[in-house]
């Protein structure tokens, strides 16, 4: 076993047992932690693949703001209260027929993208240029009117959003 | 033997103990700094009674806190409690591998996500502060983490705008390149966007909870913060990843604005006797501590300092070798320049007053992001309309930095410094 394998298994690993923890934890600041470390090996797998740019935003997006944002509601909120409130509640049935659904669009992409190569060869040493450029190129030439539809959506609900909490307008 | 030093990873550890030893050290007497700085500046003498002028003191203040007991409180969260400190320190010392201390070998790596993973990494020590203090379980933490989480937030976003326009001028991620690039360019980046400079020291400070910015740890508010129920060691470690984030701010802002390793005028073949400052510096420090030492009337403080004065002698003399003076100059030059902008954020701490919360988020919301944001887009016009000029860059940079500050300070919506009638 190489390197990347081992380090990719581990990875996968922690991410799996986490995203467990997760769910299954009744105190919801320690399903949130569980939640941060289930992400940050998800980011060391795209770090495995070459992918830096995407680990780089998944720290800084995911990890350094999303979930900080998440806490930072949890914080607020009477974990003593919420710790005796009961976890799994009734909706067993659409969790099921949800999870068969996932489950089952998986193993088709597998079972798909089987016959695809595997991870592309390491770069020679020394800085390479990197997928930043890649990326960028993609989303602001190739893609462009996708991306600023998005952009404008986001812009669009952001907007929404600060409407609505206040309190009263004419 | 040749084998060992060629490995990436023995170096790299090399290299990384190093920084790791010279930064402890470095935040240790940055303490010490900042109570002598404070207290000259409020006409005191600061700390002077372990060892000759005080020198000592960050020793003794060490084992203090390592000697003292480690207390847990009874309702907290125990594993949160004694993990969330590690958090801090960790995030705070891992960001440091990925910063040029010169050109050459005297870098760890250099990733070419430079900015963006020392960006990501610094981020995460924001779960020390919030998590430390949800498991505190205790309020005044409570209050000290919700502060902080809500600075942090709101801080990071014009800081990284600032940062932004630093990479639309490198064309790069990498923090070499990004020194390089002012090289060629003949000037600093300060020089060529002194609004995103002045940003990002404004987030800055913000974001290493220190003065005017520091209502987390505001001692007649909130006693301590979110380390209020914190002791001994484990205190210890968040005052140490605390001062360790006020030198990586310091370091990002002069890599980024402040030419990193370069020396001053590094384009100006002339002025070479420049590159002889490290020399002059030592000796002008050995003939200082030489004073100090004539003038003290303690015979043990006497040999004290002339033993240091010899020191700095001996190390003038070493820096003196051509061969080393010129292996050494980035490092010198970044740590002189890091040390100024230190010495900037305590004469920040004993000047301002410290704002109130609601002060806070209007400057970082309606005046920070504004002003970052209109310095982006005035950098990005004027990169593709004049190319690597620097005179319109300035010009264009400085007249859109005012306006925009004048637009959202004078005629800012929502200007509620003050109450309105309606509330009245």
């Amino acid at each position: 076993m190489t390197l990347p394998q081992a380090t990719f298994l581990i990875l996968s690993a922690t991410a799996l047992l986490s995203s467990v923890m997760v769910i299954t934890r009744r105190n919801v600041v320690h399903s949130a932690i569980w939640l941060i470390v289930a992400l940050l090996s998800v980011g060391g797998i795209y770090l495995v693949l070459q992918a830096e740019f995407l680990f780089a935003v998944q720290i800084i997006l995911y990890v350094g703001g999303i979930m900080v944002l998440f806490l930072f509601v949890l914080l607020l909120v009477n974990v003593d209260v919420a710790m005796r409130q009961a976890l799994f509640s009734r909706q067993w049935g659409v969790a099921l027929g949800t999870a068969i659904l996932l489950l089952a669009e998986l193993v088709y992409g597998l079972w798909r993208g089987q016959a695809q190569p595997a991870i592309a060869a390491a770069p020679a040493s020394g800085v390479s240029p990197g997928n930043t450029q890649a990326v960028g190129m993609a989303l602001y030439q190739k893609y462009m009117l996708p991306v600023e539809l998005a952009s404008l959506l986001l812009l669009v609900a952001m907007v929404g959003a600060v409407i609505m909490t206040q309190k009263r307008f004419e | 033997m040749q084998f060992l030093f060629r490995h990436p990873l023995i170096l790299s550890s090399i290299k990384i103990l190093v920084v790791f030893m010279a930064l402890s050290g470095v935040v240790a007497y940055l303490v010490y700094m900042e109570r002598k700085v404070l207290a000259f500046m409020q006409a005191r003498l600061g700390p002077m009674r372990v060892g000759p002028w005080g020198l000592l003191q960050p020793i003794a203040d060490g084992l203090k806190l390592l000697l003292k007991e480690d207390i847990v409180p009874a309702r907290a969260d125990k594993a949160v409690f004694l993990l969330s400190p590690v958090i801090s320190l960790v995030a705070a010392f891992s960001v440091f591998a990925a910063i040029p201390y010169g050109p050459g070998g005297w870098t760890i790596t250099n990733p070419n996500i430079g900015i963006l993973l020392i960006l990501g990494l610094s981020s995460l020590g924001i779960y020390g502060i919030i998590l430390g203090g949800w498991a505190s379980n205790s309020h005044y933490p409570l209050i000290g983490s919700l502060r902080s989480a809500a600075q942090l937030v709101s801080y990071e976003v014009a800081a990284g705008i600032a940062v932004v326009s630093v990479l639309l001028i490198a064309n790069s991620l990498s923090l070499v390149v990004i020194v390089n690039r002012q090289q060629q360019m003949g000037v600093w980046n300060v020089f060529l966007n002194p609004v995103a400079f002045v940003v990002y020291l404004i987030a800055g400070v913000a974001e290493t909870n220190r003065n005017p910015f520091d209502l987390p740890e505001a001692e007649s508010e909130l006693t301590g913060g979110f380390h209020t129920e914190y002791s001994g060691f484990r205190f210890s470690l968040y005052f140490l990843a605390e001062y360790t984030n006020m030198v990586l701010i310091s370091s990002l802002a002069v890599v980024l604005f402040l030419g990193g390793w370069l020396r001053p005028f590094s384009s100006l073949r002339w002025l070479w006797p420049l590159d002889y400052a490290p020399v002059v510096a030592l000796v002008g420090a050995g003939a200082f501590v030489l004073w100090l030492g004539l003038q003290s009337r303690v015979r043990g403080e006497r040999m004290f300092f002339a033993a240091l004065a010899i020191l700095c002698a001996a190390l003038a003399g070493v820096v003196g070798i051509p061969l080393v003076l010129s292996s050494i100059q980035g490092v010198f030059w970044l740590t002189v320049k890091v040390l100024a902008v230190l010495y900037a954020f305590i004469w920040y701490r004993a000047t301002f007053p410290r704002y109130r919360f609601d002060q806070l988020m209007t400057v970082g919301w309606r005046r920070l992001i504004p002003v970052a944001l209109s310095s982006l887009i005035v950098t990005a016009t004027m990169l593709i309309w004049t190319g690597y000029r620097v005179v319109p860059l300035l010009a264009a940079n400085l007249l859109a930095g005012i306006l925009t500050a004048w637009m959202v300070s004078v005629r800012g919506a929502g200007n509620r410094s003050r109450p309105t009638r309606e509330a009245i």
